[in-house]
């Protein structure tokens, strides 16, 4: 009785948890800039592989997996969002958005004002006619 | 547990074909490395979907590396990407 549970639980992870690749999948292909497609892409990293590996935990029944199985979703709770950032960081900076889609771009500001001030120091440098592009 | 095999078996490859689609068109490195991403993330989640329905820990270690080297590669590609176009 009790495996029949465990069984049915341990099937419903791994199936809301491979459709997670699914979503990051099509919103991979549906989503419009880069921003955007790094949202959905993280979604498998985080609960989609803490699904699966609590379906293995509970398939397995064994207390010693039990923290490598941790450590596996640690790890990707950990660099998941390190790893988006710095390619979020690299898209902004190489101009890789459109602007059209965005609500309020936060760091606009920052970067007007650390140009002000470079100037200020600096003087007037001349490379200043970068343009957005949008591929 | 047979049809569960093939339901999560459709729902990865559908998800590996689309983020293989996006590989291949990407219209920058960043997308691409962000698609490259995600395929690690379908093979490591095939893994654990073969673990956990014959019941073994053969694809752990794996698993673990997967996360190490998808991190590594995409901060890696992103800190060098320079502003120019297409680069």
């Amino acid at each position: 009785m009790l495996d029949t549970v465990i069984d049915i639980v341990a099937g419903t992870f791994m199936i809301v948890g491979c459709l997670m690749s699914l979503a990051a999948g099509i919103g991979m292909l549906r989503f419009p800039d880069l921003l955007s497609r790094l949202h959905a892409a993280t979604k498998p990293q985080v609960l989609g592989l803490f699904l699966l590996l609590a379906a293995l935990g509970l398939e397995l029944r064994s207390w010693v997996v039990l923290p490598v199985l941790a450590l596996a979703w640690l790890l990707q709770l950990l660099t998941a969002p390190v790893s988006a950032h710095m390619v979020g960081r690299a898209g902004y900076r190489t101009r890789h958005l459109k602007r059209e889609t965005l609500i309020a771009d936060e760091l606009a500001a920052v970067v007007e004002a650390a140009e002000q001030r470079e100037e200020a120091e600096h003087g007037q440098n001349g490379n200043r006619d970068r343009a957005d592009f949008i591929d | 547990m047979n049809i569960v095999l093939w339901i999560c078996g459709i729902t990865l490859s559908i998800a590996g074909a689309l983020a293989m689609v996006r590989l291949a068109k990407g219209p920058s490195i960043l997308e691409r490395v962000i698609a490259t991403d995600v395929l690690l993330l379908i093979v490591s989640a095939a893994l654990c979907v073969d673990m956990t329905i014959n019941k073994h820990t053969d694809n752990l270690v794996f698993v673990l590396l997967a996360c190490l080297v998808g991190f590594v590669g995409s901060v890696t590609v992103s800190r060098f990407v320079t502003d120019r176009r297409n680069a």
